[in-house]
């Protein structure tokens, strides 16, 4: 069952990837990674620990500067950026309105010491909205698109369970509307019963508002459930790349029928 | 849009790396091609490549060499060697599937289920659930399951979600993977029904059915699958 690419898909693509490499001194992180992302498309990156499939996405996101290679991103005003030729405060700024990312610990995406509101209310404030009426209610609105109640708005995020942390972490970052969405294992480490939750709500938002999202996890239901195309990651490379049933369904490489074959069936 | 799709010349086999890079050869040659407002058959015995040829059109398995060529937005695509976001546009607009199996999601409605091919084109919401409605009315899913996640239905109720979901869109191209084999005689009825409907609308059908009545029914054509089988290579 594939969520839907948004009809605006035809514009072109909003970011590539070209040649990415990073080394950690003799050791590789990934090696030649080129793709690209149009808007709308969810990809996965799918790979065991230790694949690489973590480095390239905090390549790709600015996080950590790669050691060869380019990543552009199409701006809202349709001009491409190479993201390492940007200034500092350009990229962070870009982080805090048209990015999102969403890490597998909440903690390392939230600020665990101010309310749930504030988390929200943060990122409107850091695009320049200042009044505290239109924050709030923004905040609201979206505490209970990711099912949060609104009496809970004024608690802080360490009073919340694994599932409602990483719920609040996916509202922080949505609330700026991105175009472009990085999660690294966003159901890594919930329940079974709290993921299904999680991921269904992810594969609402991502089709209701067409976001490009590219999604880091080693779980292939995750991976079948969210996403349109996949990359299979070892040893740093990508070796099998498609559309995420086909890959599923007809794996061709003898690692990614290693990975398919390993799924546990219920 | 008389001959919607052509599959000419396609071979598929399998390399079972984990069996020592074992070639499975499926189907080799393949050469057929539909038309708008019949219905052709998949024939031959389980294991001659039926349901491989089906999920080559939509996508799901990979084409070693070939073409199937679809007529998608007034252009032709050559599917076997489609980007991927391309084979996505196939199944949106053009190309639909229902599967054997139900793949479900977690929280999600048997009618929301059913109605999501049209809101993910685009479609009005309201507008769709009310289609998907007066067509699970058609299959005689009991109304008191629409609202539910289709996870714990019995195989037939599943298989109508499937069905209603399958042939809710107005796809001009629709592929049938068995739908009618775990359905009582009644609604076996409704499927002939349904796709008796689709020709009557221009649709072109492929479709693999186990059960003869069925087939006989409604099949305009049969595509004998054992006349693409691979032939035998000295190793």
């Amino acid at each position: 069952m594939n969520a839907h690419v948004s009809s605006r898909a035809d514009d072109g693509p909003l970011l590539r990837v070209s040649s990415v490499s990073k080394s950690y001194g003799a050791r590789t992180g990934c090696e030649d990674v080129s793709f690209e992302l149009w808007p709308g498309e969810v990809l996965a990156v799918v790979g065991e620990s230790g694949s690489g499939k973590t480095t390239l996405l905090n390549c790709i996101s600015s996080r950590l500067l790669p050691t060869s290679g380019s990543v552009s991103y199409r701006m809202r005003d349709q001009t491409w950026r190479e993201l390492y030729r940007m200034s500092e405060a350009e990229r962070r700024f870009l982080m805090r309105t048209d990015w999102g990312f969403v890490h597998q610990n909440p903690a390392d995406g939230l600020r665990m010491t101010v309310s749930a509101g504030a988390n929200v209310g943060e990122r409107l404030m850091a695009i320049g909205d200042r009044h505290y009426g239109n924050i709030r209610s923004t905040a609201i609105d979206w505490l209970g698109r990711v099912e949060i109640d609104a009496d809970r708005i004024d608690d802080e995020p360490r009073a919340f369970s694994g599932g409602m942390r990483q719920r609040l972490q996916i509202a922080r970052n949505l609330v700026t509307s991105p175009r472009l969405v990085f999660m690294d294992e966003p159901t890594g480490g919930l329940d079974v019963s709290v993921q299904a939750r999680l991921l269904d709500l992810l594969r609402g938002l991502v089709a209701d508002l067409g976001l490009a999202a590219i999604v880091v996890t080693h779980d292939l239901a995750v991976a079948r459930l969210l996403s349109h195309r996949m990359m299979v990651m070892k040893d740093g490379r990508v070796i099998e790349t498609g559309l995420t049933d086909r890959v599923l369904d007809d794996p061709r490489e003898a690692y990614t029928q290693l990975l398919v074959s390993s799924i546990l069936q219920v | 849009m008389a001959t919607p799709l052509v599959v000419s010349e396609v071979a598929k086999g399998f390399v079972m790396h984990l069996r020592g890079g074992l070639k499975l050869p499926v189907v080799e040659d393949v050469s057929f091609s539909l038309k708008a407002g019949k219905c052709a058959v998949l024939g031959g015995p389980s294991g001659a490549g039926k349901s491989s040829i089906l999920k080559m059109l939509y996508g799901n398995y990979g084409v070693d060499a070939g073409q199937i060529i679809v007529q998608h937005r007034g252009t032709l695509v050559d599917l076997a060697r489609a980007a991927p976001r391309v084979v996505l546009a196939v199944r949106r607009e053009t190309i639909g599937y229902v599967s054997q199996f139900l793949r479900t999601v977690p929280r999600v409605s048997a009618l929301d289920v059913v109605a999501e091919p049209l809101t993910a084109a685009g479609g009005d919401r309201d507008a769709a659930r009310d289609r998907a409605a007066a067509l699970l009315e058609r299959l005689n899913l009991p109304k008191t399951l629409w609202s539910l996640p289709p996870a714990t239905f019995s195989g037939g109720e599943q298989q109508r979600v499937n069905i209603a979901r399958g042939f809710i869109t107005d796809h001009p191209i629709l592929l049938l993977d068995e739908p009618t084999a775990s359905l009582d005689a009644v609604n076996r009825q409704v499927v002939i029904d349904l796709i008796a409907e689709k020709k009557q609308a221009g649709v072109a059908l492929l479709g693999i059915f186990h059960d003869q009545d069925v087939r006989e029914a409604v099949a305009d054509m049969v595509i004998d699958v054992t006349s693409f089988a691979p032939k035998r290579v000295a190793a």
